[in-house]
């Protein structure tokens, strides 16, 4: 596996202080590697967005990063803690660094300038010591790259189609060369035409390019697809994390399992669609112990008791990946 | 530029309308003012002046209502809108064009100045929400509250009198000429402090309130999110992406409000007893002077019709999404 360019580190976010505060994302380890595209997958309010707004420092408030750190390293030069940079430093580490291709596909745009507007103030912002002629060069450049004509610099967001609107934003995200780009549920409102042509297009980006991608979606067989690497999270957690075929094939964790029961395969064997039974877990009121053994099928005894660590199970490829399950209990602990 | 023409058309068949409206309504108004003119001079009109008074304000019954309507537009082309019963026999055009400056510079200015100052104030608060600024708050739903001429009346009371720096009432000194010169310029500003700061102090808070809900509107929106995350400045995002969007209902309200500056502070005027179209509406009123209350309701009507133009123009140019194509 190739050197880390991200890695989280006990991250702990949560809304709101003192006895009110709901704690959305628990104790995340997490690494994403120089080139790799890194699935997140997960139910609705399982942490997967407050994750990623979390280590841009995004969060709206009342969000707040209760602890952890988020180690980035650069291509060139010492690796540094996000959470630690100055306004100004965090300024030139979003989208210089890291972009992120919101889920909104529709309104991510401002509805009152123009796309190219839109797109060289990230440039004016980034690079003052460019002419406006190689800063619209280069928009035009990013356009041409997604698939758009460049005569639609001068277009307003809503002379655009939903897809057109997401190719701008995968544009405007790559404009400056990041090394990370997060994609939070990038293709949630398009149709399923659009999503694989979009996602198609973005992964030979990657190839051409080199950056890695942290893939955030509650469709898991679209990341199956899509990507290297897959990590599940469950209230809050990360509760799997393995490469793409391992999870696909034998997951080991009863939750991904559920997950990849609750959609159809394409080939094979027809097969009953299981669904998971019960509801996502409230955050403010977590089960003790295994935070889905009320909905687990093979919860057993210590389920309820105690916390299962996320780490290396014992089985032959235990190495490359980890779990947070009693079933599995982990030989050496991750983080 | 076709929506543009098809807005104009509108406009002009509204104003159409709204003239003859204009026109009917005081003819509905119980009462004579011929006879009220007689009353005036204590009957000291002989029956042929009567005569001719009834002849002279077109109310000679001899006429039938369509003829005395089609003579009011043939009128209102030549820009004759009759005599003044009540400044008999001012023309009408005189006592507009004499109290309309007023109303104008007094009305106008502080409509401007409130607008630019509530809209900065609101995008402060409402970017920095959270902060001090929403101390203000209760403090600027309060004045949006209160009537102005009531705080107009506040003013007088607490303000005025005889050792005073502000005069209670008027547009000038008594025995000043108006005239643009040492005297009179000094005298007219100190008359309209008062009446301007009532007004500034009621209107404001509007603004304020407004573009401030906007703000915090406009600012969960994901573009704002997206601008963050692109390392733009703070202040680049708070103006370029967040004002910019909520301006949008600001501006349509300011160009509302600039067709309201002739009509809306008829109150102020009144109780300040300031030389403006507001006071010569009332006055008006009070006498049945039609021709003077046709005038007046016809420049309202016109400064109201020209505003809302404004404001369809303001809204091209400001927001992309209402420009047509082709």
């Amino acid at each position: 596996m190739s050197e880390p360019v991200l890695e989280i580190k006990n991250l702990n976010v949560g809304y709101g202080l003192g006895d009110q505060a709901v704690r959305a994302v628990r104790d995340v380890n997490l690494t994403l590697h120089r080139g790799e595209v890194l699935g997140l997958a997960g139910e609705s309010g399982s942490g997967k967005s407050t994750l990623a707004y979390g280590l841009t420092r995004l969060l709206p408030p009342p969000g707040v990063i209760t602890g952890g750190q988020v180690i980035y390293h650069p291509e060139q030069g010492a690796a540094y803690d996000v959470l630690e940079l100055s306004d100004q430093q965090l300024r030139g580490f979003r989208w210089g660094e890291t972009a992120i291709v919101f889920q909104g596909a529709m309104n991510s745009l401002n509805p009152v300038h123009k796309i190219s507007t839109q797109l060289t103030d990230v440039l004016r912002a980034h690079r003052p010591e460019m002419s406006d002629a190689a800063r619209n060069a280069r928009a035009r450049e990013m356009l041409k790259l997604v698939g758009i004509a460049a005569d639609r610099m001068d277009a307003y967001p809503h002379q655009l189609s939903g897809g057109m609107r997401q190719r701008v934003m995968i544009g405007m995200a790559l404009i400056l060369q990041p090394q990370v780009v997060i994609m939070d549920e990038p293709t949630t409102a398009l149709d399923v035409v659009m999503q694989r042509q979009i996602l198609g297009q973005l992964i030979e980006l990657r190839e051409r390019l080199g950056f890695s991608v942290i893939f955030i979606t509650h469709d898991l067989s679209l990341l199956v697809e899509f990507s290297n690497r897959i990590a599940i999270m469950y209230g809050g957690r990360i509760v799997e994390e393995a490469p793409a075929a391992a999870i696909y094939k034998d997951s080991l964790h009863p939750y991904s399992k559920g997950l990849l029961g609750s959609f159809p395969a394409l080939r094979g064997p027809r097969r009953e669609l299981t669904g998971i039974p019960g509801s996502p877990p409230d955050l403010k009121g977590m089960p003790s112990g295994c935070s889905f053994h009320p909905r687990c099928p093979k919860a057993f005894e210590p389920c309820s008791g105690h916390i299962p660590v996320l780490g290396r199970p014992g089985t032959p490829d235990g190495p490359t990946r980890s779990v947070a399950c009693w079933l599995h209990p982990a030989e050496q602990p991750v983080g | 530029m076709k929506y543009l023409l098809q807005r104009i058309a509108f406009y002009l068949f509204t104003a159409w309308a709204a003239i003859t409206l204009n026109f009917f309504i005081p003819r509905l108004v119980p009462g004579d003012p011929v006879q009220a003119l007689i009353a005036k001079f204590q009957g000291q009109l002989s029956t042929q002046a009567t005569q001719s008074l009834y002849v002279l304000f077109g109310l000679d019954k001899d006429k039938s209502v369509w003829q005395e309507y089609l003579d009011y537009w043939g009128q209102l082309f030549h820009g004759d809108l009759g005599l003044s019963f009540t400044f008999f026999p001012t023309p009408v055009s005189e006592i507009i064009s004499d109290s309309l400056p007023w109303t104008l510079l007094l009305v106008g200015i502080t409509t401007i100045i409130s607008f630019f100052l509530g809209t900065g104030l609101g995008v402060l608060a409402g970017w920095r929400r959270g902060s001090w600024t929403d101390g203000l708050l209760p403090v600027t739903t309060f004045l949006s509250s209160v009537p102005y001429f009531w705080l107009g009346i506040i003013a007088i009371y607490l303000l005025t009198g005889p050792d005073s720096f502000f005069p209670s009432s008027g547009g000038f000194d008594n025995g000043l000429v108006p005239a643009f010169d040492q005297y009179f310029i000094p005298s007219a500003i100190r008359h309209s402090v008062l009446p301007a700061l009532t007004i500034l102090i009621s209107s404001v808070s509007g603004w304020i309130l407004s573009m401030r809900n906007m703000m915090v509107t406009v600012s969960s929106e994901d573009y704002i999110t997206v601008a963050h995350a692109k390392g733009l400045s703070d202040r680049r995002v708070a103006m370029s992406y967040a004002a910019r969007n909520a301006l949008l209902p600001n501006v349509s309200g300011f160009a509302l409000s600039l067709g309201f500056i002739v009509g809306g502070t008829l109150l102020v005027e009144i109780v300040f007893s300031y030389p403006g179209i507001g006071f010569q509406l009332f006055q008006a009123l009070g006498a049945q002077d039609y021709p003077l209350m046709q005038g007046v309701f016809l420049i309202i009507t016109i400064s109201v019709l020209v505003a809302n133009l404004i404001a369809d123009v303001a809204y091209l140019l400001l927001d992309p999404r209402t420009r047509k194509e082709g």
